[in-house]
């Protein structure tokens, strides 16, 4: 367990590193790589398609539209990954994992999507830069881990960008849900009100705000696990007294 | 006198240690043990227990260790052979276990502690409790206007009686029933147990209660029904607490099987018919008022409940042979 390799970011999954116990056979693993390497490409497709768009336009603005489709399908695609846990090909946490995962896709369609006046926001090119850096980094971190031929770099880089883009994505993604609110108040978007025959109720704006409430108790446990990650596999031998 | 043994703040106690220290407390025998209780994290000597029977129990090395340390009271104290080990149970005899003439074990703090009565207690009667702010609408929870006021419609009274007994029963059957093996569980877990019943009790209330509130679609004939089922399913539930008390009364584990009482026969079918009465039980619940909120509690409760249920099966045909293979874990047939 010294070695589980922990995530960046909002992804904190438990690695198939190259000291793991009993790994995945021969063909999960030539799956997992595919996957990994799949992933990795659709995310630099994004990140590609954010700097082309952005020296086409000159600005900022309105990144979000070049990129929609990538995103949504790489983004979405990542739910596969819970049943890579579930299944037990990658020993992660499939509560922890869920939870990660359904987070992304809840910002990408649950507010991105579904509310078209937050789309042009820049809080949305601030956590798809975020997301998509982070992603890049993890998949291929995963790739080369599965590969048993891990460059330093990767890991030293999955290891710290997150110091930054933590929380960067966390900021992006608060901003917009806040912008998201006014929309959501007025149009009562995805909300159920008494009386009905099924005596339910649910009000979407309450939510969101409950949703933006419970960043503050998690955001600061995740990001100071992953600090701690951080020290154990890149410290060196005067830390390895503290390492189980 | 003896603290100074035994305190884990005293330097004095690792040079005293080579001398040998002896405890007074351990009963008169020809061989004697020697047990040494190390801090699980910090691998500190905490207690050395001199002259000790070896045919005590871990039980009894708990209430020697109790002596030095009044604030760990046996029940919150987990004693394992190894630092990161299982911890023993309560029951094993010193000798037994594979140590050598000292034995070395390691002490972990389990927490506060809380009986089992306490805390079914506490998840039942806040419950209980909760559901009747939301039926005799107390101020602040719906519009002013309603506060104190009563429903116009029957099965709203009907389901709080309903849900009152539910409850009521269950206490009584803690009080009366039950035998509890586990002698406590941890105050971390009495948190959690108690947010997730009184939370969901508040949360179904709150709309079977509400001025709001639409009676079920078939009217008379839906809420006629689903009280037979639900006080079916209670009787029946009753039945199979009371039946297995009886079983285990002389603290002999036998396999439980159906009795004159017709409710038991569903034996026949499931190991766990307790769970599949209580999933019924809440299934009419939920026709009854016809409330979504309460179809998720129940889809909730049964999740569990199914967990359990295999649990205990696989536990019941480990432990007794030719266990009826036709019997399934919580659903007849299926589960």
């Amino acid at each position: 367990m010294s070695a589980a390799a922990q995530g960046t970011s909002k992804a904190a999954h438990s690695d198939v590193g190259p000291k793991k116990k009993k790994g995945p056979g021969a063909l999960a693993t030539a799956y997992l790589v595919i996957y990994n390497v799949v992933m990795t490409a659709g995310w630099l497709v994004i990140a590609v398609g954010l700097v082309r768009a952005y020296l086409a336009r000159g600005s900022y603005h309105g990144l979000y539209y070049s990129i929609e489709k990538p995103l949504k399908f790489f983004q979405t695609g990542a739910l596969l990954e819970i049943l890579h846990c579930a299944v037990g090909i990658v020993p992660s946490s499939v509560v922890l994992t869920g939870f990660q995962v359904m987070s992304r896709v809840f910002l990408t369609w649950a507010v991105t999507h579904s509310i078209r006046e937050v789309q042009s926001e820049d809080s949305v090119l601030l956590f798809v830069t975020a997301w998509t850096v982070t992603e890049i980094i993890r998949y291929s971190f995963y790739t080369f881990s599965l590969l048993n031929h891990l460059p330093y770099l990767i890991k030293w880089a999955r290891y710290t960008f997150f110091i930054v883009l933590y929380p960067m994505g966390v900021s992006g993604e608060l901003l917009t849900i806040y912008a998201a609110l006014p929309y959501v108040q007025k149009t009562g978007l995805y909300s159920v009100t008494l009386p009905n025959k099924y005596n339910f109720s649910f009000d979407y704006y309450s939510f969101l705000i409950l949703v933006m409430i419970s960043y503050i108790p998690l955001f600061p446990q995740l990001y100071f696990h992953m600090i701690r990650q951080r020290k154990k596999v890149l410290g060196h031998t005067e830390d390895y007294s503290k390492v189980e | 006198m003896f603290s100074e043994y035994c305190n884990p703040h005293s330097k004095k106690l690792e040079s005293k240690y080579g001398r040998g220290m002896t405890s007074h407390f351990a009963a008169p025998s020809c061989e004697n043990a020697k047990v040494e209780v190390l801090d699980a994290k910090t691998k500190e000597l905490l207690c050395f227990l001199d002259k000790v029977d070896p045919h005590s129990t871990i039980g009894d090395i708990k209430s020697l260790f109790y002596k030095s340390y009044p604030q760990w009271y046996p029940a919150r104290q987990a004693l394992r052979l190894e630092s990161k080990g299982k911890s023993l149970r309560d029951d094993e005899i010193l000798q037994n276990l594979p140590v050598g003439t000292t034995a070395t074990m390691y002490f972990k703090d389990l927490g506060p502690q809380l009986g089992w009565t306490t805390v079914f207690f506490a998840e039942y009667i806040g419950a209980l409790l909760t559901y009747l702010l939301f039926f005799f609408r107390v101020p602040y929870i719906y519009s002013h206007t309603y506060a104190f006021t009563s429903s116009p419609h029957p099965v709203v009274t009907l389901a709080c009686v309903c849900h009152t007994f539910h409850y009521m029963k269950r206490l009584m059957e803690t009080i009366f029933v039950h035998r509890f093996s586990h002698g406590t569980m941890p105050l971390r877990t009495i948190i959690k147990n108690c947010a997730y019943y009184w939370g969901f009790s508040a949360w179904l209330a709150y709309y079977i209660n509400h001025p709001l509130y639409t009676p079920p679609s078939y009217g008379e004939l839906q809420i006629k029904y689903a009280l037979i089922t639900f006080a079916m399913c209670e009787m029946g539930n009753l039945s199979i607490h009371m039946s297995l008390s009886n079983l285990n009364r002389f603290r002999v584990r036998r396999c439980p099987m159906p009795t004159k009482n017709p409710f038991t026969w569903l034996f026949f079918f499931v190991s766990c018919p307790n769970y599949t009465y209580e999933v019924g039980a809440w299934m009419s619940f939920t026709v009854m008022t016809q409330v979504l909120p309460v179809a998720i509690y129940t889809l909730f409760g049964f999740i569990q409940m199914t967990i359990w249920a295999k649990g205990k099966h696989r536990a019941y045909i480990r432990e007794f042979k030719d266990y009826p293979s036709v019997r399934m874990a919580i659903i007849p047939l299926i589960l």
